[in-house]
């Protein structure tokens, strides 16, 4: 069984049809990317996922339990974990606010320490900027506080939405390679990027979506190769 | 000694629309709505505490507690059945049902209440005033006419009513403070006001968050409504409209959405209320609030306390 398995889902804005049936499954430990073109659903397909909009027809399975009907505070205590498009930090809140709220859902205090401790490792700037409000950080920084946050919520699964947007050629490589260390310690991870031809280096498989459609999938590698996917995507 | 006595006056007032401004406030911060039924739950707890004070079975605590729980379910059940289905329509959808609230509030009371005003007896009735200074003697607190044989006057009175609004304001804007800063529930409260969607996504019941932030809101106004009638003593069905708008000019004049900005905001209100009435004109004190509020807002649109949003993309 597939840690999430999405079947046949349907979404709808008003009357447009966002997403027309789409169906795909994330092993246990992969890394797998959804790329497509601005529109194409790749944002509303976590949305759903997460529960922040409401499926129309179709499922989404995470560890056999059915998602579309669970209110969307109760996901993250499933073990799914999600870093929304444009980091939403809470800019009025001190780093280390942030993250405490990142683990809202957990009792223990000493886990909760431990997952601190853990994160101020990965994040060593965050530890530096523990107590400045998030909105004075950087992008790739707030990109760092974003996922350090849905860390603290002890994932086993992480959506990603868009980690490299708007950031710096520097930092996009600093945070894919983040996600790669994320991934081997042990969480699965579902990425969604417009830049394919990173997310396409990391992944395991990918998923092409168009205009509310999976257009083509397969191996991350194979598809890079791919002349519909070099054309569309990787702009050679 | 005026002075002191209308600075005081002025702060005590001021605490009680700060109590009432902190409901407007927290509301707007966290379901970014105006709820301009809030000055009508003041009304109906003033009711509340008034029936049960003239109750005779009713000792005063209880009456206290009753009226704080009526306030407090009245709250949450508004939001229940007026608000919360329509979370997703446009604000003025939501406004509008507000001011339905509000009228549906006031217009129950007059059927059940009639519209002549009800004489409230004040909590602190029978206590002596909380301070009186004589000349030549200094103050004493807490004493019946101590001087009356020897005919003497207090040059300065400062009423129990007065002191006991400071006082309970103060404390409960402190235990609000505090609550909002240190518990996870105060934490989950800010969240929502800052990004309703990404606190769900930590695991925030942003319904639940948004009914406790209700049910606060009107557990002070209920704590206003007992203070003011106590001042000023008189309930009426529209008892609640204008210290409801004072209190919301109050809140904007702060800064809406935030906290510190609805108690210093109701705070300056108050003495400026008082202030103008003594020194200006009793009747021009209203319009003079009103254009200090405007005043304010041409020279700092976000209000005193008002968020400076800086937020990168």
């Amino acid at each position: 069984m597939a840690l999430l398995e999405i079947k046949d889902l349907e979404v709808y804005y008003g009357a447009i049809n966002a997403l027309k049936g789409i169906s795909f499954d994330v092993e246990q430990g992969e890394i797998i990317a959804l790329i497509g073109a601005n529109g194409a659903g790749k944002t509303t397909t976590l949305h759903t996922i997460s529960g922040l909009i409401p499926a129309k027809h179709g499922s989404v399975k995470f560890n056999g339990k059915e998602l579309t009907k669970t209110p969307a505070h109760k996901i993250v205590s499933m073990g799914m974990a999600h870093v929304p498009e444009g980091r939403r930090v809470f800019a009025q809140l001190s780093v280390l606010e942030n993250l405490t709220l990142g683990a809202y859902t957990r009792k223990d205090k000493k886990e909760i320490n431990d997952s601190l401790e853990r994160v101020y490792e990965r994040f060593p700037r965050l530890k530096e900027r523990r107590t400045q409000a998030a909105g004075t950080l950087s992008g790739g920084e707030q990109q760092m506080l974003a996922m350090g946050r849905a860390l603290m919520s002890k994932p086993s699964i992480i959506l990603m939405d868009e980690p490299s947007m708007g950031l710096s050629p520097l930092y996009v490589n600093e945070i894919f390679d983040i996600i790669c260390e994320i991934n081997k310690s042990g969480t699965t991870v579902l990425l969604v990027e417009q830049n394919a031809k990173k997310a396409l280096s990391i992944a395991t498989r990918a998923y092409v979506l168009e205009t509310g459609k999976i257009t083509l999938s397969g191996d991350a590698h194979e598809l890079m190769d791919n002349d519909e996917v070099k054309k569309a995507y990787l702009g050679e | 000694m005026s002075f002191i006595s209308n600075l005081l006056n002025g702060i005590s007032l001021g605490s009680i629309y700060a109590l009432i401004a902190l409901g407007y406030t927290m509301v707007y911060g966290i379901a970014k709505m105006l709820n301009f039924a809030h000055g009508d739950i003041i009304m109906v707890g003033g009711y509340a505490a008034f029936i049960t004070m003239t109750a005779n079975w009713c000792p005063l605590w209880l009456s206290m507690v009753i009226t704080v729980t009526v306030c407090t379910v009245l709250g949450v059940v508004i939001e229940k059945v007026a608000y919360k289905p329509l979370r997703s329509s446009p604000p003025l959808a939501v406004l509008i049902t507000a001011i339905g609230v509000s009228y549906l509030l006031q217009n129950i009371a007059l059927l059940t209440q009639t519209a002549n005003p009800k004489t409230f007896t004040s909590i602190a009735a029978g206590a002596p005033p909380f301070l009186q200074v004589f000349s030549g003697k200094g103050a004493v607190f807490f004493q019946t006419n101590p001087y009356t044989e020897e005919g003497l006057k207090p040059s300065l009175t400062i009423s129990m009513e007065t002191f006991l609004a400071i006082v309970v304001s103060v404390a409960i804007m402190v235990a609000l403070t505090l609550f909002i800063n240190k518990t996870k529930a105060g934490r989950a409260m800010m969240a929502c006001s800052e990004d309703r969607g990404a606190a769900q996504l930590m695991g925030i019941n942003v319904n639940g968050t948004i009914s406790l932030t209700f049910a606060i809101g009107s557990a002070l106004a209920a704590v206003a409504a007992v203070l003011m009638c106590s001042a000023y003593p008189q309930i009426s069905p529209y008892t609640g409209s204008m210290p409801g708008i004072k209190a919301f000019v109050a809140a904007v004049f702060g800064g809406i959405g935030s906290i510190p900005g609805a108690m210093i905001g109701g705070v300056l209100l108050g003495v400026i209320e008082i202030l103008s009435k003594f020194y200006i004109s009793s009747q021009l004190s209203d319009a003079i609030v009103f254009m200090v509020l405007i005043v304010v807002l041409i020279v700092r649109p976000t209000g005193i306390m008002g968020k400076k949003i800086s937020e990168k993309v």
